[in-house]
């Protein structure tokens, strides 16, 4: 199976030992990935900003780089989901028929990490370990977009001497929402604290989550506190070995 | 079709989301009473959704039904207005505020009447009537619980079905010994701040009111087009008190509350209680067809509204904002709307519909920071019981602000990130610069307080400073051994 990675351009420059976790958990699993190198972005910034032409040439890219794969891959459930439910709704709104057809035919391959691995893969111990107190935040577009579910829990639970905690109001938003953020500063900060508080009460040692954007909002705001929490995409914990026999 | 500006909706002066929030969020005693109350009917009506099995089809169905009726609207509100006829009511129609208001200022007079009672209306608020009849000399009298206590506070509705959720117990209480003998029969003495006691007085203070009034304002939940009859749920009593006791009832409804047949509304008996108050069946149901000879109001009048209405059923994809049953549940599980209250979204009409409706029944373009009032989070439509996809049609109308050139200074950024994300060779280069530009302004491997138009974003959170290595960069070195 030839397995692309899309990497999002978010997670490219800000976080790309994301990526390489992506890497190192589906090389361990045996499989051999890709990165087409003409991938830049979903254009979920400007879809969900109202600038839905300023998308389509990104809808086309996307379309283009990843035409040629059996299995697309993406650490980003709001990306994934702007892929599956969006880039058709764009192409038939702004594209040619060839567009149209081309995205219809990829939408089906492109996956989400969990659901890859959980879905196509059909594994959920990846041989991971990881010895420390963890919470799992269930980001909107994970958990109301996707529709994730226990995907990440299971993956979570046979990760060796992992101690998966809960988080209070788990399901609430953070407040993140992209532009929402600065557009509404201060609404996303009054949300933004109690995720923090939430976050605090778990006793977790590390937040995880499906997606860097809403990890980078909860980080950003745990780090202000000075609080010791750390922050970890969901792949770079399944990526560790930490104090495994070699 | 009638200038947008003239459609009431919007409170004259509102400023943007951004800018009321602001006020709402510092309002720690406001949050607290707002998350109390939203948290509990949250929990109420996941409880009463649960016993249903078949609660996802009942959903289905309710959205199926108003899908349906919004496709025929002309058809059914013809059909309407003849069982209403037929049955001894007279229907006016309204395309807009103004003409609404000036229908029933008329009729109200017409009777000799100056004083009225209200009772369940949305729509009448969205016109602004009160403030209307005020002016030809009528006084309005609401008699909802909670709109008694907006009235009395002189304050605006916070709430589609709270509209005083934003006022706690000893907040009203004090309001009641204060106002309420300004507007009828006082507050006893030593009233105290028991729910008991402060639903006591304002029964003794509505019920003069019930027993002289000769007029009703009243709104409608629902018209059911073949029989004629409308239809009004409510909690406390005080409607069915309202619609009975007057001889002149005058029901101010929107175009999009008519369903087809009794069977339809059968539907939205079970969904509506359900999602607004948690209850398995709210505690009272009244309907009327027409007028009926020894019973009830003596003469009957339906005004229909449009108000922006049939501007919003031509959007395909902003119509389905017209299903609304009014249950208030998006706003219970509304992330935005638990910090920010009702009063921000600057309109009768709150919360995830209210940044949906709103700028579709004035424009856009008079309603430009709603659709961006969320986060996108996607709990209202999780929440709806017809299935409004409010995430999808706030999207679809921040697409419609950018197109009306209202949406301010970002467009020219936003047209070149789109350049620079269609190129992987222009992407690279700036992944470069924001490494460069992100480590001189760290410290200690985070970004402190920023300047500009991301200042809001940094009063409270920490930038990670961008890697020297982007992915891409990282995997042509490693993976294809280029330097
Ligand atoms: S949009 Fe849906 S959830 Fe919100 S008030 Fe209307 S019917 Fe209820």
């Amino acid at each position: 199976m030839r397995i692309a990675l899309f990497i999002t351009c978010f997670n490219d420059t800000l976080y790309p030992g994301t990526g390489r976790a992506v890497l190192t958990v589906l090389e361990r699993l045996g499989h051999t990935v890709e990165f087409p190198r003409d991938q830049t972005c979903c254009g979920q910034l400007h879809f969900n900003t109202g600038y839905r032409p300023e998308a389509i040439p990104l809808v086309a890219r996307f379309a283009r780089a990843f035409a040629d794969y059996d299995a697309v891959v993406t650490p980003s459930a709001s990306c994934a989901g702007m892929v599956r439910d969006h880039h058709p709704l764009l192409a038939r709104e702004y594209g040619n028929p060839g567009l149209q057809r081309q995205v219809e035919d990829l939408v089906p391959r492109v996956h989400e990490f969990t659901e890859l691995l959980t879905d196509v893969l059909g594994v959920t111990d990846v041989g991971a370990r990881f010895p420390h107190r963890v919470a799992y935040h269930p980001t909107c577009h994970s958990l109301r977009g996707l529709r994730l579910g226990d995907r990440p829990s299971r993956l979570l639970r046979e990760v060796e001497d992992l101690d998966l905690v809960d988080l209070p109001a788990a399901d609430s938003c953070c407040g993140f929402g992209g532009t929402f953020a600065v557009k509404n500063a201060d609404t996303s900060a009054a949300m933004l604290a109690d995720k923090g508080d939430a976050v605090l009460d778990s006793g977790a040692e590390v937040l995880c989550a499906a997606d860097n954007s809403c990890l980078m909002h909860i980080g950003g705001g745990l780090s202000r506190r000075r609080a010791a929490v750390r922050t970890m995409h969901l792949a770079e914990i399944l990526a560790a070995t930490e104090g495994a026999a070699p | 079709m009638s200038d947008h500006r003239d459609r009431g909706v919007v409170w004259l002066g509102a400023p943007s989301f951004p800018d009321a929030a602001r006020g709402a969020l510092k309002d720690t005693q406001l949050r607290a009473n707002l998350r109390r109350a939203t948290a509990t009917i949250r929990d109420k009506r996941l409880a009463v959704a649960s016993e249903l099995d078949d609660w996802e089809q009942l959903r289905d169905a309710g959205a199926a039904i108003k899908r349906r009726t919004s496709r025929h609207l002309d058809r059914y509100l013809v059909q309407l207005e003849a069982s209403v006829t037929a049955a001894g009511g007279i229907v006016h129609w309204a395309a807009d505020a103004a003409e609404a208001n000036r229908i029933v200022t008329e009729l109200v007079l017409a009777t000799g009447e100056r004083e009225v009672v209200k009772v369940k209306s949305m729509a009448t608020q969205e016109i602004g009537l009160n403030e209307h009849l005020a002016e030809a000399g009528i006084t309005a009298y609401e008699t909802d619980l909670a709109e008694l206590i907006v009235q009395l506070g002189d304050d605006r509705p916070s709430h589609i079905l709270v509209p005083a959720i934003h006022r706690n117990r000893t907040e009203i209480r004090d309001l009641f010994a204060a106002e309420m003998r300004h507007w009828g029969r006082p507050a006893p003495e030593g009233l105290t701040d028991e729910p008991a006691d402060l639903a006591e007085a304002a029964r003794r203070h509505l019920r003069s009111r019930f027993l002289t009034a000769k007029v009703t304002v009243s709104g409608a939940n629902f018209a059911v087009a073949d029989t004629g009859t409308v239809v009004v749920v409510e909690s406390e009593g005080n409607g069915r008190m309202c619609l009975t006791l007057p001889e002149t009832l005058i029901t101010v409804m929107g175009l999009e509350k008519v369903v087809p047949t009794w069977s339809d509304l059968e539907v939205f008996l079970q969904l509506l209680p359900r999602s607004s108050t948690g209850e398995r069946m709210n505690p009272y149901t009244s309907t009327w067809t027409g007028t009926t000879d020894g019973d009830g109001p003596r003469t009957f009048h339906l005004v229909l509204l449009d108000n922006g209405r049939t501007d919003t059923l031509a959007d395909p994809v902003g119509r389905q904002a017209l299903a609304c049953i009014r249950c208030s549940a998006c706003l219970n599980v509304c992330p935005v709307f638990e910090r920010t209250g009702g009063h921000a979204y600057g309109s009768v009409y709150p919360g995830p519909i209210g940044a949906v409706l709103t700028p579709q029944l004035v424009g856009v373009e008079n309603a430009a920071s709603l659709p961006f009032a969320s986060t996108l989070c996607g709990a209202c439509y999780d929440a709806c019981p017809v299935k409004i996809d409010i995430p999808e049609v706030l999207v679809h109308l921040r697409a419609e602000v950018v197109e009306s050139g209202t949406g301010g200074a970002e467009a020219p950024a936003m047209r070149a990130a789109a350049a620079v994300l269609d190129s992987p060779r222009l992407l690279g280069a700036a992944q470069k610069a924001a490494a460069l530009g992100g480590r001189a302004l760290a410290r200690h491997g985070r970004i402190g307080r920023l300047p500009g138009p991301l200042r809001g974003w940094s009063d409270t959170r920490d930038t990670p400073v961008p890697p020297a290595e982007s992915f891409r960069t990282w995997w042509r070195k490693n993976r294809e051994g280029e330097r």
